[in-house]
């Protein structure tokens, strides 16, 4: 495996260019990259499992929490899910509630993208630029939801808290404020040069690439593939909403921040529609705790790409079985296309580019084999760990003694 | 204590510095945290910085549960800081495991896997806790200063 102008280098669980435990193991032959291991599970947690013990109200909070940057994606999935089984129908203006919260997450998603892609770059100011313009994001969803992460504005037949007039002055204002900004963010990328050099060319994935590889959300679109399921299955109130699905053919890392800052735009537009028309009427409706045998999937966009999650229910007040697969868990493939014979120093801005979120990722994959599906004990699992890395050359059995 | 003692604890409370690890968050609390180091809350008026390196640091700032497979990195990271240090468990989750308490994969909160020295709850813990725990960590030092 080794040949002898081969070079490995372990980057993470604890690094600085990562923002979340993971670990890449980098085969160099000089400077360029032969080929990349990825390791995942170091935020793995259980919550599949968890899900499966207690109520669909508890579940959705605990969903909310797989991951802080798009948790109404994750909750606002799931209780679709289980709206379909228990075949509510939700009204009108709780959905364009719904619709509201997950379009102020995509922009303050993508303010955040672009600060850490320009943190990853070396251009620390735009970090600092864009984390303050966001503030105004966090204002306003703290104002409508009452918290500034993990909203917990979902319940299952609608949603918790209503807007008001005076809500709807404000975010109409902001918009006014960050449409100013996004506009100069735009005019950054499009003519610094320093950013176009540094972007241009990286990480590509062509348009067979990404769509072999099963590419989703902006790192699909980056390379013209038109995906997007707010278009192509609507949910929530994006039926009733005039946007375009924005693409580029640039195929890179600036491709895919060009996405991004153009779908700023369209989301402030959804939003100027969506406060303009919402109809008037209740936010929610009762929902019985038992919820109807069956099993339904639900599909949603969130900032980073399509998310998934299946819910089987048997008649009780507990689902059956959760099943999440989040958008980065679809791209991170395509990383290892992206890296390939690329620079080391390319290396965190490629990862930074599909906005990767590792904590939405750590699902339990059970590998099948053609004899059937194997399980391992924990302390089987933990032991194998032990002894693979010893044979790499790896042992901590001396630090632990010292730990203990 | 002597005079280069006292110059070197005025400094490490004038200016901390920091690592982040999360051992298993939802990414919220990371976010909270980042979020207090730029422009807006602007914790670097304190003096604090963000280090890369856990040889460099003199507070460990975590969030969330510590998993399993995290926990023999988590321990391995407080070993390289150098005395005196400081674990900061960020959110809820941090100081007692949270909502994912009872998960399978799950230690608990952070203390136990290291010692903590203080708690910031929350879920998330929001950008203005934060700043009050740290500043309340700083001047935990300062009377320690004054009873040496
Ligand atoms: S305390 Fe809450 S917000 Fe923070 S990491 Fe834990 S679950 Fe996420």
């Amino acid at each position: 495996m080794h040949n002898s102008d081969e070079f490995r280098i372990p980057i993470g669980p604890q690094h600085p260019a990562l923002k979340e435990p993971e670990s890449f193991s980098i085969a160099l032959k000089g400077e360029k990259i032969l080929g990349v291991d990825i390791r995942l599970g170091y935020n793995h947690r259980g919550i599949e499992k968890a899900c499966e013990e207690r109520t669909y109200i508890q579940d959705m909070y605990l969903l909310e929490r797989i991951c802080g940057i798009c948790s109404h994606s994750h909750s606002t999935c799931f209780v679709q899910a289980v709206e379909e089984l228990a075949s509510v129908q939700v009204p009108k203006r709780a959905l364009y509630i719904r619709t509201l919260i997950a379009e102020f997450e995509r922009i303050h998603s993508h303010f955040l993208w672009l600060g850490v892609a320009g943190h990853e770059i070396g251009f620390d100011t735009l970090l600092m630029y864009t984390w303050r313009d966001r503030e105004i994001i966090m204002d306003i969803l703290a104002t409508l939801t009452g918290n500034r992460v993990n909203y917990g504005i979902n319940t299952i037949g609608g949603v918790r808290r209503d807007i008001t007039d005076d809500h709807k002055r404000q975010i109409l204002e902001a918009m006014e404020k960050l449409e100013e900004r996004i506009n100069y963010y735009i005019q950054i990328a499009t003519q610094e040069t320093t950013i176009i050099k540094r972007l241009s060319g990286v990480g590509m994935l062509t348009y067979e690439e990404a769509l072999k590889l099963d590419a989703v959300g902006p790192t699909a679109r980056a390379s013209g593939v038109a995906r997007d399921v707010r278009k192509d299955d609507p949910y929530a109130a994006y039926g009733e909403i005039v946007f375009n699905v924005i693409t580029d053919s640039h195929c890179d890392v600036y491709g895919r921040t060009v996405v991004r800052l153009k779908e700023l735009l369209e989301s402030l537009s959804i939003i100027r529609q969506l406060v303009n028309n919402i109809p008037e009427g209740p936010i929610s409706v009762r929902v019985p705790r038992k919820i109807p045998a069956g099993e339904a999937l639900s599909r949603y966009e969130a900032p980073r790409g399509e998310d998934v999650h299946y819910v089987r229910s048997n008649g009780t007040e507990k689902p059956d079985r959760v099943k999440v697969r989040a958008p980065t868990l679809a791209n991170i493939q395509a990383v290892k296309q992206m890296l390939k014979d690329r620079q080391l120093a390319d290396m965190p801005i490629v990862v930074a580019a599909i906005d990767p979120c590792f904590s939405c990722t750590d699902r339990m994959v059970a590998m099948k084999s053609e004899k059937g599906a194997s399980v391992i004990k924990w302390q089987e699992l933990r032991n194998y760990s032990i002894e693979w890395y010893k044979k790499h050359g790896v042992d901590f059995t001396e630090l632990n003694k010292k730990l203990a | 204590m002597g005079l280069v003692d006292c110059i070197v604890n005025w400094g490490r409370i004038k200016s901390p510095w920091i690592l982040h690890f999360n051992s298993g968050a939802c990414n919220a609390c990371d976010i909270e945290i980042i979020a207090t180091l730029t422009p807006r809350y602007d914790i670097e008026r304190f003096g604090v910085l963000l280090k890369g390196t856990p040889r460099h640091a003199d507070v460990l700032v975590c969030s969330g549960p510590v998993t399993f497979q995290v926990e023999d990195r988590l321990k391995r990271i407080y070993e390289q800081m150098a005395e005196p240090k400081f674990v900061v468990a960020v959110g809820t989750c941090a100081c007692s495991g949270g909502v994912f308490k009872g998960c399978y994969n799950i230690k608990g909160g952070i203390n136990t896997a290291i010692p903590v020295s203080l708690y910031i709850p929350g879920c998330p813990a929001s950008p203005k806790a934060i700043i009050d725990g740290v500043v309340k960590l700083l001047e935990s030092l300062e009377e320690k200063e004054g009873k040496e």
